[in-house]
C-alpha cells in the first residue's frame, strides 16, 4: 500500500523539481547571447513569411462607424521641453518646416501647408499597441511615396529614420525607422489630421508617421526629420528605434 | 531514433492484462514531448504578455477608455480581478504575489509562472513568437503524420455508435466511478478520450493559432478574413486568452487521469511505446495479488 503513494510522491516532487528547473532554467537561457540569436532567428522567419506572403497587400481599413470613442494616446504626450517644437507649437505650426535629407538627390524643407498641398490619402486603420490593446482612428496626409520621390532616393538609400521632437521620460530623443518596402507602401502616410481636426499635441503634432501594417510603437509622433541611409548601424542604439534600443522590441514590427 | 527490440506484435485482440504491448507511435510520442514543451513556453511567456496589458475586450479594437470584460487590477496593495460585473480578491496569486525574493509585485500574474520571471515584454515575446513556430509546425506535422498513418482513422475517429448519447452516458459512468478499461480494451481510446484529444487537436490549439496570428497587424494584410471570422482583434485576443485557459485546463484533467491510471506504466508508454496492459478485474481463478 505504501508504494504508490512514495511513487506519487516521487512524482509530486519531481514536478515541483522540474517545474523550479524549467523556471531558472528558462532565465538563464533568456539571458544567453547564442539562445537569443536562436530566438531572434525565428523572428526573422515571421517577417520573411510575412513579406512573402503579403508583399504590398494593404492592412485592414475600417469606416467611420469603427472609430474608438476615445482614441487612448501613449508614449510621450507632448514634446514641449523640446525649445524648437514648443515655439512652433505656439505659432500653430505656420514656421515649422519637415527636413528630408541623407541619401536623396534634393534635400526638402516641406512646411505644413505644402504637406497638405500634396495628394492626401484618408484612410481609417486600427492602430495597436505592442501591449496588446487597439484603437482605431482616421488618418489623412499625404503618401511618403510621394515625398520620397519628390527628394529622389539614392541607390545605397535601405532605411527611413524619422526623427522626432520628443524625447520620451526624458531620455534620448525618440526615433524610428523602416524600410523601403514600407516607405512606399500606399498606407504608408505622415498624417497631419486624425479624425477630420488637425493632429492633436498628444498624438504626435504637427505630423506622425503612419506605417499600418506595423504595431504602435513605430507611428513615430513629433516627426520633424526623415533621413534616407543605408544602414542603422551607428545612429543611437544602433537598433533602428528607440524602443528597440531602450527595450529590445523586435525592429519589424508585423507581429 | 534508434531501433527498438522487437518482440512479437501483438495481435489486435489477443493481448491481456499484465501483458506489455506497443501503445504509441514514434510520431504521438515525438510529438507529445515536443508539444509539451512549447505548450508550456507558450503559456509562460503568454502570462507575461498578458501582464503588459492585463485587460480583455470584445471587438474590432479595445483599449483602457472602453469596456473590458475580464481585467486584473493592484489597488492599494490588493489584486483585483474584475471579472463581468464581479471582482474577485486574487491578492498574493493574481494582480499582487510576492516573488522569489520576498518583495511584492503588483502586475497580473506572478513571476513564478512568467518567461521570464521579471517582467520584459520584449523578451517574452521573443520567447512566444519563435515557440509559436515549434507550436505550428509540430501540430501541422503531426496530423499530417497521423493521417498517413492511419493514426487518426484507428485511434481518435469516433465512430457512429461511440456517438450515441447511451455510449458516452455509460463512458462518463465509468470515468465518474473511476472504472478504467482493462485488458485488450485498455488499447483504444474511450469515447470522452477521443473528444478531448479531438478538442485539442481540432479545436483549441489551431484557434490559439488561429487567433494568434489575428493579433498581428502584418498577418491582418496577408488574411484580413481571419479578423472577420472571429470579430475583430481584440476579440481575437480575448478567444487567444480563452483557448489558453481551455489547454490549462485539459493539462490538468490529463494528468489526473494519468496519475489515476498508473503514472509509472503512463509516462513510460509516451516514452518508449511499451504499455503493460491493466489486468482484468473479473481474472481468472483466484484474484492475483497485483504488483503492477
Amino acid at each position: 500500500m505504501a508504494e504508490p503513494v512514495s511513487r506519487r510522491g516521487l512524482l509530486a516532487l519531481g514536478t515541483a523539481g522540474a517545474g523550479a528547473m524549467l523556471l531558472s532554467g528558462c532565465d538563464r537561457l533568456n539571458g544567453s547571447p547564442a539562445f537569443r540569436s536562436l530566438l531572434d532567428g525565428a523572428q526573422d522567419a515571421h517577417r520573411a513569411s510575412q513579406r512573402l506572403l503579403g508583399g504590398g497587400t494593404l492592412a485592414p481599413e475600417f469606416t467611420t462607424a469603427d472609430l474608438s470613442p476615445n482614441f487612448r494616446a501613449n508614449g510621450s504626450r507632448t514634446a514641449a521641453d523640446n525649445i524648437e517644437w514648443a515655439r512652433h507649437a505656439a505659432t500653430g505650426f505656420a514656421q515649422w518646416q519637415l527636413r528630408v535629407d541623407g541619401l536623396v538627390l534634393r534635400p526638402l524643407d516641406l512646411s505644413l501647408e505644402r504637406l497638405r498641398s500634396l495628394p492626401q490619402r484618408t484612410q481609417v486603420t486600427r492602430h495597436d499597441c505592442v501591449e496588446g490593446w487597439s484603437a482605431i482612428g482616421q488618418w489623412t496626409g499625404p503618401q511618403l511615396a510621394t515625398i520620397l520621390k519628390a527628394a529622389g532616393l539614392l541607390p545605397a538609400a535601405r532605411y527611413l529614420v524619422f526623427h522626432c521632437a520628443d524625447r520620451f521620460g526624458g531620455a534620448a530623443p525618440y526615433y524610428e525607422s523602416i524600410d523601403l518596402m514600407d516607405g512606399f507602401h500606399p498606407q504608408t502616410i505622415l498624417a497631419h489630421t486624425m479624425n477630420g481636426a488637425p493632429l492633436a499635441v498628444e498624438h504626435g503634432a504637427p505630423v506622425r508617421l503612419r506605417v499600418e501594417r506595423q504595431l504602435g510603437y513605430k507611428q513615430a509622433k513629433y516627426v520633424e526629420r526623415i533621413e534616407a541611409r543605408a544602414t542603422l548601424a551607428g545612429l543611437h542604439g544602433g537598433k533602428g528605434g528607440f524602443w528597440e534600443d531602450r527595450a529590445d522590441y523586435a525592429w519589424y514590427a508585423g507581429i | 531514433m534508434t531501433e527498438e527490440p522487437s518482440p512479437p506484435e501483438p495481435l489486435p485482440s489477443s493481448p491481456r492484462g499484465g501483458e506489455r504491448v506497443r501503445r504509441h507511435r514514434l510520431s504521438t510520442r515525438l510529438w507529445h514531448w515536443t508539444n509539451l514543451v512549447a505548450i508550456t513556453i507558450m503559456l509562460m511567456s503568454g502570462l507575461m504578455i498578458f501582464n503588459a496589458h492585463p485587460r480583455l475586450y470584445w471587438g474590432k479594437f479595445g483599449a483602457n477608455p472602453d469596456h473590458a470584460w475580464l481585467e486584473v487590477t493592484d489597488r492599494a496593495g490588493r489584486g483585483e480581478l474584475h471579472f463581468a460585473d464581479h471582482v474577485f480578491d486574487t491578492t498574493g496569486l493574481i494582480g499582487v504575489a510576492t516573488d522569489a525574493h520576498g518583495v511584492v509585485q503588483a502586475q497580473a500574474f506572478p513571476g513564478w509562472i512568467t518567461i521570464p520571471s521579471t517582467y520584459s515584454l520584449a523578451d517574452a515575446r521573443l520567447w512566444h513568437l519563435a515557440f509559436a513556430w515549434v507550436l505550428a509546425c509540430g501540430l501541422g506535422a503531426y496530423l499530417l503524420w497521423s493521417l498517413v498513418n492511419g493514426h487518426l482513422r484507428r485511434d481518435l475517429h469516433i465512430t457512429r455508435a461511440e456517438w450515441s448519447p447511451r455510449h458516452i452516458l455509460a463512458d462518463v459512468v465509468d470515468h465518474a466511478r473511476l472504472r478504467f478499461p482493462t485488458g485488450a480494451a485498455a488499447l483504444r481510446y474511450n469515447v470522452l478520450q477521443k473528444l478531448a484529444y479531438c478538442g485539442v487537436l481540432f479545436g483549441l490549439i489551431p484557434l490559439a493559432i488561429l487567433t494568434g496570428l489575428t493579433m498581428s497587424p502584418g498577418f491582418n494584410a496577408v488574411a484580413p478574413f481571419l479578423l472577420d471570422l472571429f470579430g475583430g482583434r481584440q476579440s481575437a485576443r480575448s478567444l487567444h486568452f480563452i483557448a489558453a485557459l481551455g489547454l490549462v485546463l485539459f493539462v490538468l484533467v490529463h494528468l489526473v487521469m494519468v496519475v489515476l491510471a498508473g503514472p509509472l506504466n503512463e509516462v513510460r508508454s509516451m516514452i518508449t511505446g511499451w504499455y503493460r496492459l491493466p489486468r482484468e478485474r473479473a481474472a481468472n481463478g483466484p484474484e492475483e495479488t497485483a504488483h503492477g
